[in-house]
């Protein structure tokens, strides 16, 4: 069984706004060769203000597709227009409190639904311009076709490269037989052969001066740079609980923290640490680990 | 109210009585069969027992053409590994298209890795055509891996004929009858079947515990070298506890084998008839005439099944489904597709598969169950309209697919 929210469960089981909205006059067909579901969203929007009156979807598809097109037609309802447009498929996901890397497809389902709907209310014509693949990293939710394009336009030759543009790879590495595989596809197009040999799979080099670099191909300072705007960027959040977070080392992969105030001692401690180590692996595109500043001398004493 | 478990092809309960023949493998008789005290002799007897037992459900002619291994997958990479290697001279493979993954995925490797791989196809029922495949046989084919019952559908494969031909032809001949041990009767010593793979969970033994059956003579090949357990056939300790449970299992089996053709079956037919009867837009998949006595595979059309199973659920009713959505893939069941099932029927077809616990009960419970969550889906389905199908589907609903 996937691990549904209960708020996408909610929404399947009691789906809102089912059904064709009576004098209609935006209508988006669309649908996601990925699983063969399919969304018909109505609309009702004002000509004057543009305002959404009411908003109606009929879905062939499964329980996070029914729930995805639930939740929009709860969104769009008083937006106008183009407030609606500016709904992201990541929108729809937060509004369901997350969808299954797998099932982001269905938000997508969604969001693409209503550009078709208000294309249609304007008379023009809409094109897909997006297309899915099989997903390959489960991390990142990163799919086939979005792996092949970036390995295409920037004629990347390593599982490390890969990882550097589109993070894929970056997390578990479970995928990375996968990328070889596209890498070996894509380069054979070219006349290339994929040499495996040329992305060695990224070690922890302990010589002092490669200490603080990572996997991310970033040069060493600008990689602290980003992590310390990235963990400043956080700190304001913590200080309204009473709490604060410093940079203390950066070794290879490991990034050692200093929690206090609140935060030292705190139960959630770990958690928010979690938190911190999600927030930089998805700005960084690497995998990384957040250790408390506690575990450094261990590591020192490693090395 | 107690849950109504109709799964039974994905995995089954460990019946009551082979915990209790397992138990006493992990305390007192803990042993190392291998050995020469007497704390392991004791298991080396019950092995020996199970050995036996699982002889005897398949009616094969020695106990020593039984291989514990440590599941179904196990045993079919064994086998057509096997093949490949002991005849480095044939680099051709003959399977089908509605193989489970255990063969298939190994199949589309070995592709990659330069062998040849003929994949039969099914007909609208899943039936194949015996034609092509006699023409397929060659000196070059080094293995024949054909599935005996089909784990989504139930539809059985003529296996015994197959074996046949591929005797005549000097091929190897394997099958992955997963499904079909310990629900249909089986006598390999009077067939031409040289390999065969058992998975314990699928019949009340626990998961992790398989076999692979190797008729006395055909050259073999194991996949773990190591140790000299079974025969130096397939190395590693013996999961000794699961081994007996598996034997005990198999005897079980054996017993009900009358049971599951008669009373099971009927619980089947009563809830594939009151379906059919009750929903309109639906239909069997497979080969109704020549399947297991326990699988039924109903398409509903215009709906998707992980809702149905989702709804299902809520009212605990466990099934399963080809849709895509079920298992993250991108495609709807590749054995519904092999079929040529339309997609707006694949992605609502659903599984239920029965098993000796279960009772007439359940049927009528799911029989209540069912209308009301398809008619319920259908109202959101853009293919419905208020009674029935729009006018020309896939007309009248035409989306923009990305």
């Amino acid at each position: 069984m996937w691990d549904y929210s209960e708020t996408v469960k909610e929404h399947f089981y009691n789906p809102r706004n089912a059904g064709e909205v009576e004098d209609s006059n935006a209508t988006g067909d669309v649908g996601s060769l990925s699983c063969g579901d399919a969304l018909r969203l109505t609309l009702k929007v004002n000509p004057q203000t543009e305002i959404i009156e009411d908003a109606g979807f009929q879905t062939f598809g499964c329980g996070s597709a029914i729930a995805s097109s639930s939740a929009l037609t709860e969104m769009v309802k008083g937006m106008n227009v183009d407030e609606a447009l500016k709904i992201s498929n990541q929108d729809i996901a937060d509004y369901l409190d997350g969808l299954p890397p797998e099932k982001m497809h269905c938000s997508v389902m969604g969001r693409e639904a209503l550009q078709a709907a208000v294309a249609n209310f304007r008379g023009e014509e809409w094109k897909d311009d997006h297309e899915e693949g099989a997903l390959i990293c489960k991390c990142f939710a990163i799919d086939e076709v979005m792996i092949e394009e970036t390995v295409r336009a920037n004629n990347l030759t390593t599982v490390e490269e890969v990882a550097n543009y589109t993070k894929a790879g970056g997390g578990c590495a479970s995928c990375h037989e996968g990328i070889e595989e596209i890498l070996v596809r894509v380069m054979a197009e070219a006349g290339e052969t994929f040499d495996p040999a040329a992305s060695p799979a990224p070690e922890v080099d302990t010589t002092p001066e490669t200490l603080v670099a990572g996997t991310s191909g970033m040069a060493i300072m600008k990689r602290i740079k980003r992590i310390e705007t990235i963990i400043e960027s956080i700190r304001p959040q913590l200080k309204r609980d009473g709490g604060d977070i410093e940079l203390v080392e950066v070794m290879g992969d490991t990034i050692y923290v200093n929690m206090t105030g609140a935060c030292s001692g705190c139960q959630m401690a770990a958690q928010t640490l979690g938190g911190v180590q999600q927030r930089l692996m998805e700005d960084l595109g690497e995998f990384v680990k957040v250790l408390p500043a506690t575990e450094l001398p261990k590591a020192m004493a490693g090395a | 109210m107690a849950d109504v478990y109709l799964d039974n092809n994905a995995t089954t309960m460990v019946d009551p009585g082979v915990v209790e023949a397992m138990i006493p493998y992990f305390t007192e008789q803990f042993g190392n069969p291998s050995s020469m005290h007497s704390f392991g002799n004791k298991v080396g007897f019950a092995l020996k027992q199970a050995r036996g037992q699982v002889q005897k459900l398949l009616g094969a002619e020695y106990d020593s053409e039984i291989i514990f291994t440590s599941c179904g997958t196990e045993s079919d990479s064994t086998a057509i590994l096997s093949a490949l290697k002991a005849q480095p001279d044939r680099n051709e493979i003959i399977t089908t298209v509605v193989e489970h993954p255990a063969v298939l995925s190994l199949c589309e490797h070995l592709e990659k890795e330069g062998y040849k791989v003929h994949y039969l196809k099914v007909n609208e029922k899943g039936q194949l055509d015996l034609q092509e495949y006699k023409e397929l046989l060659s000196e070059r084919v080094a293995i024949v891996s054909v599935m005996w019952a089909n784990n989504e559908t139930g539809t059985l494969f003529p296996v015994l004929e197959m074996a046949e031909l591929a005797n005549a032809a000097g091929v190897i001949f394997h099958t992955d009858a997963v499904q079909a041990v310990g629900k249909i009767p089986m006598d390999l010593k009077s067939s031409k079947i040289d390999m065969l793979s058992i998975s314990g969970h699928k019949l009340h033994a626990p998961k992790g515990i398989g076999v692979l059956y190797l008729r006395r003579g055909v050259r073999f090949r194991p996949l773990l070298r190591g140790g000299h357990q079974e025969r130096g056939r397939r190395a590693g300790t013996e999961n000794a506890a699961s081994i007996v449970a598996l034997g005990k299992a198999a005897e079980m089996a054996s017993e009900n084998m009358e049971f599951e053709n008669t009373k099971v079956k009927a619980m089947r037919d009563r809830l594939e008839q009151g379906i059919l009867k009750t929903v309109s837009h639906c239909f069997v998949t497979g080969d109704a005439e020549n399947r297991l006595p326990n699988t039924s595979n109903i398409a509903f059309e215009f709906v998707e099944g992980e809702a149905i199973l989702m709804l299902l659920n809520k009212q605990g009713i466990a099934a399963s489904s080809g849709s895509a959505c079920t298992s993250g893939s991108l495609e709807p069941s590749h054995v519904m597709r092999a079929m040529d099932i339309p997609y707006t029927a694949a992605h609502g077809s659903t599984r239920f598969s029965f098993s000796r616990y279960n009772t007439m009960d359940d049927v009528e419970r799911v029989l209540e169950a069912i209308p009301p969550i398809i008619e319920k889906l259908r109202k959101l389905s853009p293919y419905w309209s208020s009674n029935g199908p729009v006018e020309e589907p896939e007309k009248a609903f035409a989306p923009t697919y990305a």
